[in-house]
């Protein structure tokens, strides 16, 4: 394998958990709804999707069980938004503090125990190809799985239905509401599957980026995809690019100290955090591209009249 | 028949007071099952949990000197909630505080006066506004959301501080330990009782009742709650909504940052890579728990610190993870959310029987 193949394979690797977690928070905000709490149920869907592998002995039943950790993990702020009507900001926050914590506690006993590894696809004569096989043809399944949501999501929010609903709720839930749909029921769908992409998304971290259970091994990375929404002014397309040059700023400063260049291990484990402020800074200067897809009702409850 | 919430005319002031107590006592019957769950006796645990930390005058004060931090960061994000700026960054704010603030024992370590230990309060909290205003400027310049900005300076910050103590600032004669030197004399805060209650405590008692009595009878306490409450009232009104953003992030910012600061000058004495048991975030729950009050923060501050002393007793008793502090501290905020529902609202059985008298309409 040469290096350049090297290299862009482990940037898709540090790139797939960003774009897992973030196009599922996209259709979210699409809907309406502000979900601060990607990083909670990401770091719910790793410590379960390693418990679920380290006892199976199965690397999918730990993706499934991620899946439905980071779906139960959603619905208790859909619940609590949608239902209860709290403030979504501060019901975000809970949910990463609670996750942080509940993760933490569950995964006291999986501390240093050996994972198991998601395999990589192998496609035969395909995956052998010079050059473009391994990128192409060989990766691990989710890193196929992302792609296809993101395809998944562009097409059926712009193309479908189901998607002009959807649309229709985040822009004005009161006029969605007038014309009979179901406002309420369309955000949990929405908030049900952010929570399924999250939990994919932590997965991909306990068992393919690092195969072993560390705590907070989230790292900031759900606060990151949450970034990656707004700077993708809420089109997939933009997420996917976006979810790339992120996981290339992180692989950059990984290969930076690898190599022993004389900056400071700390500046470089900071790039990414940089990274997210100036891409922020970026996107926001530019206000009609930041405001032409801004879900007009984000972040804000709805209560149909009786 | 279907329960469902009904909007109350007007606030409901004394839910107000009751969510919170309801809200702990929901904290404790879920922590008595998740206890029960993991095959520990429920209520010994619940009592070490709760209540041993406040048995024995060694372990209050630990509660106390816990509480400090707490409450000084809590005021100042409770201010900061009130006027809806989502400043979640305050871990952040604590550790450049508190980096700032160490210069004073690590480059003029010579410098011994009064007047040493008043400039490092005062780097402390400049440090700590300074860096709160980096999201303030981003927010009132480009309009870039605080939250994530905020938050993202956590992480710079503590790799900063990572940074200065194993390479610039790290003791020379520490056996290459990730640690600064050790602050002596007029660098340490004045102690009394057995050497751990320190005069960080006075600080922080006075900034909550300062702010509370701001918020109740001063003009920028008002300016505050229109700006948080009515966003247009309070443009009409020529409140200007940059100044409430920036003086927000200073004030808070600085708090947290002297926070930071009081915990080097006191507890423990030296700079080193971590600082604080991420006494920023927990503050945020500690801000809600005590109603974005000023003097209801000190009872949510003292309430987390016993959470803290609790969670290391339960280790030690029972062989619980202390990551069940974190749990404890999460499950509140989930529970205070929830209970406060009941201040706008209230639950209200209907009938799912068609309305007859409808059945003329459409």
């Amino acid at each position: 394998m040469s290096p350049y193949e090297a290299i862009l394979l482990t940037i898709i690797t540090a790139s797939t958990p960003l774009l897992l977690a973030a196009i599922g928070e996209l259709v979210v905000e699409r809907s309406g709804v502000l979900n601060l709490g990607i990083e909670g149920m990401m770091v719910m869907g790793a410590v379960c999707g390693f418990a679920a592998a380290h006892v199976t002995g199965s690397a999918w039943l730990g993706v499934i069980t991620a899946t439905f950790a980071g779906i139960a993990t959603s619905l208790l702020f859909g619940l609590l938004t949608q239902t209860l009507m709290t403030n979504q900001v501060a019901t975000g926050l809970a949910i990463t503090l609670l996750g942080l914590g509940l993760s933490g506690l569950i995964g006291s006993g999986f501390v240093g125990l050996p994972g198991v590894k998601l395999a990589n696809v192998a496609i035969p004569w395909l995956s052998d190809l010079p050059y473009v096989g391994r990128l192409l043809f060989g990766q691990d399944p989710l890193v196929y799985v992302s792609i296809s949501l993101t395809v998944g999501v562009a097409y059926v929010l712009n193309h479908t239905r189901m998607g002009l609903v959807i649309r229709a709720v985040g822009q004005n839930h009161a006029s969605a509401h007038a014309l009979g749909y179901r406002v309420v029921a369309v955000r949990y769908a929405c908030i049900a599957f952010g929570g399924a992409t999250s939990g994919l998304a932590g997965a991909y971290l306990s068992l393919v980026y690092t195969p072993q259970w560390i705590e907070n091994m989230t790292a900031g990375r759900g606060w990151i995809a949450l970034a990656l929404v707004v700077f993708s002014t809420w089109l997939p397309a933009r997420l996917a690019a976006g979810a790339y040059l992120f996981g290339g700023v992180w692989i950059l400063g990984l290969y930076a100290q690898g190599m022993g260049v004389g900056i400071p291990s700390q500046l470089l484990s900071s790039l990414p955090y940089i990274a997210t402020i100036l891409a922020l800074v970026i996107i926001s200067t530019n206000r009609r591209l930041s405001l032409i897809n801004t879900p007009a009702s984000l972040g804000k409850g709805f209560v149909p009249d009786r | 028949m279907q329960l469902i919430l009904e909007k109350r005319a007007q606030a409901s002031s004394i839910m107000n007071l009751w969510s919170p107590v309801l809200a702990i006592f929901l904290t404790i019957v879920m922590g008595g099952l998740i206890f029960a769950m993991m095959g520990k006796p429920p209520l010994t645990a619940l009592y070490l949990y709760f209540i041993d930390p406040l048995t024995s005058w060694w372990s209050i004060e630990e509660v106390l000197v816990k509480a400090g931090p707490l409450v000084l960061i809590g005021v100042g994000l409770a201010v900061c909630f009130k006027a809806n700026v989502w400043n979640i960054g305050a871990e952040g704010q604590l550790t450049i505080g508190a980096l700032m603030g160490a210069m004073v024992p690590v480059l003029w370590g010579e410098w011994q006066s009064p007047l040493a230990l008043l400039a490092m309060l005062c780097l402390g909290a400049l440090g700590g506004a300074l860096f709160g205003l980096i999201p303030a400027w981003l927010k009132t310049r480009f309009g870039v959301n605080e939250i994530l900005t905020s938050l993202m300076l956590v992480y710079i910050a503590q790799l900063l501080l990572d940074w200065v103590v194993r390479g610039p600032w790290k003791d020379p004669q520490g056996y290459n330990f990730p640690k600064s030197v050790s602050f002596e004399g007029w660098h340490l805060l004045p102690i009394w009782g057995d050497g751990r209650m320190h005069a960080g405590l006075l600080i922080s008692l006075l900034a909550a009742v300062l702010l509370f009595w701001i918020m109740r009878h001063t003009l920028k306490g008002f300016e505050i709650k229109v700006v948080g409450s009515a966003p247009r009232a309070g443009a009409f009104a020529g409140f200007s909504h940059t100044k409430m953003v920036w003086f927000c992030f200073a004030l808070s910012g600085g708090l947290a940052g002297l926070a930071g600061l009081i915990e080097l000058a006191g507890p423990i004495g030296q700079l080193q890579p971590n600082i604080s048991p991420s006494y920023g975030f927990t503050a945020i729950i500690v801000a809600f728990l005590g109603r974005l009050n000023p003097l209801g923060v000190i009872f949510a501050g003292i309430l987390l610190a016993i959470s803290y002393i609790g969670g290391e007793g339960i280790q030690i008793e029972l062989g619980i993870s202390s990551k069940i502090t974190q749990m404890f501290q999460g499950m509140l905020l989930f529970f205070i959310l929830m209970c406060d529902t009941l201040i706008l609202y209230r639950l209200k059985w209907i009938s799912t029987k068609p309305n007859q008298h409808s059945a003329g309409y459409i």
